[in-house]
């Protein structure tokens, strides 16, 4: 069966804290927090960006399992943030992992379910026996404007899912979308921040779509709630995730290895595929996980997951060989809020 | 540097792709394809080298020129990788003091550069505590 | 082969001349050289000129054409190449002049040096001296050229007894000779504070370890020593010429804190001449940073790998010292017109054995040294001069 052979995440050391960037913008920290369930975010070094990030994510997948690069036949780059408009970050992923150049390419875009949408991709690549592997990328490099209430969540970190049939560590039984067009959140060509609706974006946008898919899903996989040991839910902010899995049925247990935004903010294109990376980072053979992403414009992409004792065979994968999430969350480096802008360039210098 | 300059190396700038000499054992990076010991009598193979290595030398740069005033103050060293070869690249730490000599570093992909808001990205390798 | 002599000197002021072109400087330091030494243009059998990069200062390159053009000697349709090796194209267009005297394939030759470095702005004039070192796996990975020889001190200094601020003290005692020459850049001394307080560039080397950019010109001519007396009364032997070169990278090297081709170069120059080291009276070493000082008097032979930070601190290189070093002021006082560079240090030997160098000479010189080195040490030029 279609699954996933190996995974890694990477999320940059430089961390900012709500409270220090509602300092600047005069508004009130404590408010803030409290209402987004999010206490800091992750920034990128000088020298990151969303390539470095997907390289790195990969990397750290093949660390833990070393594949035939030749047998890689296909990657996909899911973000918001590719450092080029034109030439795709998947390419320059391919050459740092020695795949090229018997490949297939190419960058996505949906908000932040880029990556799942590659999931889906190198499933059905991988399924048709089209490939033997895909890699699955979704990184980010998130922008908010200054001054926003996007600015408060808007993170960096990817997670790269390398998808075959060949031994899973764990087995996606099933996928299903539920995508509307709907401008929820966007951002036009040529424009440096994106734009958003408001309370709009709640309704209409995320619970509209995370539980069309999430019921679809239950009802296509004959399943309850219950029936999964863990459950990720897109994460834009704590709140959002918290209140759909009440509403359809999930336990705050279930959704809590998975829930990373408190620490990370929103990764965007990241976000729900390194919830699931650091669900991998603790499941045991036989965990069943349930997976509901959302891009804002809009849709759900939602996945059925079964965890196979791979995950534990040292000859075949080393889950230790690479850090783990929490690894990559421990040991942040705070910075104030004019290093933030200098390294998310918001800066505006001579060039 | 040019395009067709930098995307000429760019198998070993992202992975380190160099060379080892079978005659006497060398490994070099930057890749040679004549064994300086050896000259006509090496014999010379590819090799990709791991990433380890420890610190040899350094200086922390404060002054730097535009291509990289952004990073100021960096480190610069020269590494010595695991298998011998010795190359410079930055070491990406927060606190320069933190770097002494014999530091076991690993390797990174991180940005180079970029050749202006409009002009191609250049990738590479540089190095961070191990 | 037969012995060479310096029969004419000339150098121009170096410093920052906004007035004055790549053209004027060293026609200015070319008319000196030749009326010092009695000559008529037409005599001139050959000219060498060493500079780095008129290309990226002033997009200039055919420099041997443009040269012997503006001296007026393009009529004559002298042969006038360009030689380039970095901070050594002066050493290095001293020695091909030399070898072609030597050789007999010329009877008067002239060899020159000359860079105008300040019609670019900082970013750029840096930018074109990277190119001394690896462009490809230096400069490119962030590399800047203090920061390759700021990594030879890190180096030196973890593994030989030398303080930070003996170190400065190459510094001042070049700033105090500089003032007492003319044609130095920089003609103030200077104090421990200076140096230790002057801006970092990379560590540990700050501001005032390093050599300034700078314009200038200068200009010497050769003859066969058979001959020389028809010129001048005071001829200045070439007792030896010498090169050698090493790997251009400074990861590639044997040994971080020693430049093999200084070594090379140094013993090579001293059989030639077949002369030892207490034989030198005085030595111009190439002090691009205060660091290359240190390591070049090491490198050449006159004390051991770690000594000459103790023995600069003890005045044994001073004016007045055993070895007097840099009494032009070295690069640092003088200047760095990169191209000059190599020239200058041969006027300043001259100088020193004609007894013409004012308020810095060595008493009783008879025998003088200079090296010269390209980038981070993959070319030297060495050569010892003596009186007749």
């Amino acid at each position: 069966m279609v699954g996933i052979i190996t995974y890694g995440a990477y999320i940059p050391r430089y961390r900012i804290k709500l409270e220090e960037i509602a300092r600047v913008w005069g508004d009130n920290a404590a408010d803030i927090t409290g209402g987004l369930g999010v206490r800091e975010k992750s920034l990128p070094d000088m020298d990151e960006d969303t390539a470095t990030i997907a390289v790195e994510a990969a990397r750290n997948a093949l660390l833990r399992r070393d594949l035939d690069r030749d047998a890689i036949g296909a990657i996909y780059v899911g973000s918001e943030s590719h450092p080029y408009a034109v030439k795709p970050t998947a390419a320059t992923v391919g050459a740092a992992i020695m795949a090229t150049p018997v490949m297939t390419a190419a960058d996505y875009e949906f908000a932040c379910k880029a990556g799942t949408a590659a999931m889906q991709t190198c499933m059905g690549l991988v399924g048709s026996g089209m490939v033997k592997y895909g890699v699955a990328i979704g990184a980010d490099v998130a922008q908010g404007a200054p001054g926003d209430a996007l600015e408060y969540t808007a993170a960096a970190g990817g997670a790269a899912m390398i998808i075959g049939n060949d031994d899973p560590i764990a087995e996606i039984n099933r996928t299903c979308s539920f995508t509307t067009d709907t401008p929820d959140f966007w951002r036009r060509e040529g424009q440096a921040y994106p734009r958003h609706g408001g309370r709009f974006t709640g309704d209409p946008g995320y619970f509209k779509h995370v539980q069309g898919a999430a019921r679809m899903m239950l009802e296509q996989a004959g399943t309850k709630p219950s029936d999964y040991d863990y459950a990720i839910f897109h994460q834009p902010n704590a709140k959002f995730p918290q209140r759909v899995a009440g509403m359809l049925g999930f336990t705050k247990e279930q959704i809590t290895p998975g829930l990373v935004v408190p620490r990370l903010g929103n990764t965007y294109s990241g976000a729900s595929m390194v919830g699931l990376a650091a669900t991998l980072d603790i499941a045991k053979p036989g965990d069943r996980i349930f997976v509901t992403s959302f891009g804002s414009g809009a849709g759900s992409d939602a996945f059925d997951i079964t965890v196979t004792d791979r995950i534990l065979d040292e000859a075949v994968f080393n889950r230790g060989a690479a850090p783990s999430v929490e690894g990559l969350l421990a040991n942040p480096i705070y910075v104030d809020y004019a290093r933030y802008a200098k390294h998310k360039g918001k800066i505006m210098v001579q060039k | 540097m040019s395009v067709p300059r930098f995307w000429r190396k760019i198998p070993q700038r992202y992975n380190l792709e160099g060379t080892h000499c079978e005659v006497c054992g060398r490994y070099f990076f930057p890749p040679r394809n004549l064994c300086p010991d050896c000259r006509r009598d090496g014999k010379i193979v590819g090799h990709t080298f791991k990433g380890t290595g420890k610190i040899v030398t350094y200086s922390v740069i404060r002054t730097a020129s535009d291509q990289f005033a952004d990073l100021t103050p960096y480190v610069l060293a020269i590494v010595e990788l695991e298998e011998g070869a010795r190359m410079t690249a930055q070491v990406v730490v927060e606190n320069p003091e933190d770097v002494y000599i014999g530091m076991p570093v690993k390797s990174v992909f991180r940005r180079l550069g970029t050749d202006g808001e409009s002009g191609v990205i250049s990738y590479g390798t540089k190095f961070v505590p191990a | 082969m037969r012995d060479v002599a310096v029969i004419g000197v000339g150098c121009t002021n170096f410093g920052e001349w906004w007035d004055r072109s790549f053209r004027n400087l060293f026609v200015e330091a070319g008319v000196m050289a030749i009326e010092d030494a009695n000559l008529a243009g037409e005599q001139i059998d050959a000219m060498y000129v060493g500079n780095m990069s008129a290309g990226r200062f002033i997009e200039q390159e055919h420099i041997g054409a443009l040269i012997a053009d503006y001296s007026g000697l393009a009529t004559e349709n002298i042969p006038s190449t360009r030689v380039e090796a970095a901070c050594a194209s002066g050493g290095l267009a001293f020695r091909e002049a030399v070898i072609a005297v030597a050789s007999g394939m010329a009877n008067i030759a002239v060899a020159a040096g000359v860079e105008k470095m300040t019609d670019v702005d900082t970013s750029l004039s840096t930018d074109a001296l990277a190119a001394a070192a690896d462009r490809e796996w230096e400069g490119f990975v962030g590399a800047t050229f203090p920061g390759l020889y700021a990594m030879i001190a890190t180096d030196y200094m973890h593994r030989y007894p030398l303080t930070r601020e003996q170190l400065a003290q190459v510094a001042i005692k070049n700033h105090y000779n500089g003032a007492r020459n003319p044609i130095a850049q920089f003609q103030k001394e200077i104090t421990l504070d200076t140096v230790l307080n002057s801006t970092m560039v990379a560590d540990p080397l700050r501001l005032f370890d390093c050599s300034p950019i700078t314009d200038g010109a200068a200009a010497v001519v050769v003859a066969p020593l058979e001959t020389a007396k028809k010129y001048t009364d005071t001829p200045i032997k070439v007792l030896a010429t010498a090169q050698a070169s090493d790997t251009i990278a400074l990861h590639d090297r044997r040994d971080i804190s020693t430049l093999d081709a200084t070594v090379a170069a140094g013993n090579r120059a001293f059989k030639m001449a077949g002369l030892e080291r207490k034989d030198i009276d005085f030595v111009e070493v190439h002090d691009c940073f205060t660091i290359a000082e240190i390591c070049a008097i090491e490198d050449l032979g006159f004390c051991k790998k770690g000594e000459a930070g103790r023995l600069t601190a003890e005045g044994y290189t001073a004016l007045d010292g055993n070895l007097p070093v840099n009494t032009s002021g070295g690069l640092k006082a003088c200047g760095h017109p990169v191209g000059a560079t190599g020239i200058k240090q041969v006027y300043e030997a001259v100088l020193q054995l004609r007894g013409d160098a004012g308020k810095r000479q060595v008493a009783g010189a008879e025998i003088g040294m200079t090296q010269n080195v390209g980038g981070t040490g993959a070319t030297v030029a060495a050569h010892i001069f003596g009186r007749t």
